[in-house]
């Protein structure tokens, strides 16, 4: 699972949930690939985020890369920083740990790569 | 600058997806086109189009079209043609490429001829200036001559009724088919989208460069595939465990007794070499809402299951108050519960007018019995304005079609969504038992009509006689 994804991702399904955003990550083994930086992705990325919950995700896994805690006004110039955020969102990929509803606590496991957020029978609401 | 005019010509299958293909690829790429005959069924479209540059993006996305010609003879008949083209080849049309190497095809449409008439028709072309050398493997230019003989094969007539006659431009985005044939993909399942279908979702998706892409019903990623290929980034969801995480029953016949082994859609991902655009597949049930509020995709691709070889199913279950067993494996399983087709179709146009955005494209199949099929009962939303509805004939009774629809406003509470297709609980069960009942019919029928021309026959005898 991509850092990028792990943005995007709600518990919201839980019955009595009511936001369930952002998930806590438990990562025991991270991977670190390559992708082809696309500067046009990164900038129609960008607004689609939460930029805090991502600076976090990224160092509570260890991977922090130094981003800003806010991101400043003109970041599409910014080219440095948009290769930054390229690397977290789409080269920092946790294989094996743990998404935790942060109301529930309800532990959704991440194996060799793929979150599973299948809900139990009687989780459904 | 001289002005040409461009002749698109189209292979002969999917036609009822041609001009949307089209018209989408240009809209994505923002390519104006003036039309210069209204487009029809025949096997081309003759267009403006700005500049080459424009021609070669639009036919490198296309997989409908075969290659796209710059026109330089359109006549009614050969020697008219010949005629047109002497006079241009006067003027110095053929100037910029006549010390070029080049060959010259032939196309005939609704016909068809030998190898000693083809090269009959090509050196019919002997009057044309070329100094350069004849090249077939590898020429610098390629002419097109096309002979058109209508749509029917039955009623062709002897000559042609339309010439073509022009230099090819570009080629299509065809070779993508190849590229991308099941038969050589590392992960297939047993409802894999074949190749030409997929790029033509991802087309008519106007899946461009950085886009983020959803397959809510993944599967085995054929989709995700076609949407990289044209610069889409992809995430899948899927409820089956096993098939994201490759431990499927093996679907291809020959290695039925071998189990998967590294098996994924990254795995085709990395085999495609766009894995760069590959961001994740998650096992999550689309019925349910795990998306962050929001999120906005910039189109939605699926292929929801039917039914007949993928069952429609979302997690439940059938008792009021579930016990949840507790079983060996690490990885639990819920029950699931049937889930209708047109739930399911609900549920997803629900979800897209939420999580699209505005002008962006949700596409999806629905199966339909044809006899039974009627617009109305397609679904409807009030956020989507249907732009396409195209047939996929399966069987002489079921095909199947592909539904575009474009987001045009924002979702209220008062939006109202329907979806009403008849077969979509009994899809199933006519489809294995409507051909059975037909056969029947059809023999009946026969006999009855094989009775009644011996009755007309005897009354002719009778009269005859008479």
């Amino acid at each position: 699972m991509k850092l990028l994804t792990h943005n995007l991702l709600s518990s919201k399904c839980l019955k009595g949930v009511k936001v369930g955003y952002p998930l806590r990550i438990v990562a025991k083994d991270v991977k670190i690939s390559e992708s082809e930086y696309n500067m046009e992705f990164v900038l129609k990325m960008i607004p689609k985020l939460d930029w805090k919950v991502l600076v976090n995700a990224a160092e509570q896994i260890g991977h922090g890369n130094n981003l800003p805690i806010e991101l400043i006004e003109d970041y599409e110039d910014d080219e440095e920083l948009l290769k930054k955020i390229h690397h977290v969102l789409m080269e920092v990929e946790v294989i094996n740990g743990e998404l935790i509803c942060p109301e529930t606590q309800r532990i959704f496991p991440i194996s060799a790569g793929i979150p599973n957020l299948l809900l139990n029978e009687d989780e459904v609401s | 600058m001289k002005y040409f005019q461009y002749l698109l010509w189209f292979a002969h299958e999917h036609v009822p997806f041609r001009l949307i293909e089209i018209e989408s690829i240009a809209s994505a790429l923002k390519i104006p086109i003036k039309w210069l005959e209204p487009p029809s069924d025949k096997p081309w479209y003759l267009v403006e189009l700005p500049s080459e540059e424009a021609v070669q993006k639009l036919s490198s996305r296309s997989v409908t079209m075969r290659r796209a010609i710059q026109l330089w003879a359109d006549e009614l008949t050969v020697p008219k043609l010949h005629a047109t083209l002497k006079e241009k080849c006067l003027n110095g049309i053929l100037e910029p490429y006549k010390s070029k190497s080049f060959k010259v095809d032939v196309d005939l449409f609704c016909n068809s001829q030998t190898q000693e008439e083809k090269l009959e028709r090509i050196e019919s072309f002997s009057y044309m200036p070329f100094q350069g050398h004849v090249n077939l493997k590898n020429p610098d230019v390629i002419f097109q001559f096309i002979e058109y003989y209508g749509l029917d094969p039955n009623t062709a007539p002897e000559y042609p009724t339309r010439a073509f006659f022009g230099r090819v431009v570009a080629e299509s985005g065809r070779t993508l088919i190849h590229e991308l044939s099941l038969k050589k993909r590392t992960f297939i399942g047993n409802t894999s989208m074949d190749p030409q279908l997929s790029l033509l979702m991802a087309n008519l998706g106007k899946v461009s460069n950085g886009d983020l892409v959803l397959d809510p019903f993944v599967g085995s990623g054929s989709l995700l595939v076609a949407a990289a290929k044209f610069g889409g980034y992809v995430i899948g969801t899927d409820i089956d465990y096993l098939m994201l995480h490759g431990r499927t029953r093996p679907t291809r016949k020959q290695t039925r007794h071998i189990a998967r082994k590294d098996e994924s859609i990254e795995a085709n991902m990395i085999q495609y070499s766009c894995v760069d655009k590959y961001i994740d597949v998650i096992v999550a049930d689309s019925a349910l809402p795990f998306w962050h509020n929001d999120v906005e995709f910039d189109c939605i691709l699926a292929d929801p299951p039917y039914g007949i070889r993928e069952p429609t199913e979302r997690i439940g279950s059938k008792e009021s108050l579930p016990i949840v067993k507790k079983e060996g494996s690490p990885v639990h399983f819920p029950s699931k519960v049937e889930y209708g087709l047109n739930e399911i179709i609900k549920d997803l146009m629900r979800f897209s007018s939420k999580h699209l955005k505005l002008k962006g494209r949700l596409l999806f199949w629905v199966p339909v019995f044809r006899e039974d099929y009627e617009e109305t009962h397609m679904p409807r939303h009030s956020c989507f304005k249907l732009i396409g509805n195209c047939e996929q004939v399966l069987t002489t009774f079921t095909a199947r079609r592909l539904l575009v629809f474009e987001k045009i406003k924002i979702p209220q509470d008062s939006d109202e969504c329907s979806c009403t297709i008849p077969s979509s609980s009994t899809f199933r069960e006519k489809y294995f038992t409507h051909g059975n009942e037909n056969r029947l019919t059809r023999k009946q029928k026969k006999a009855i009509a094989a009775k009644n021309k011996e009755i007309w026959f005897a009354k002719l005898n009778d009269a005859n006689v008479k």
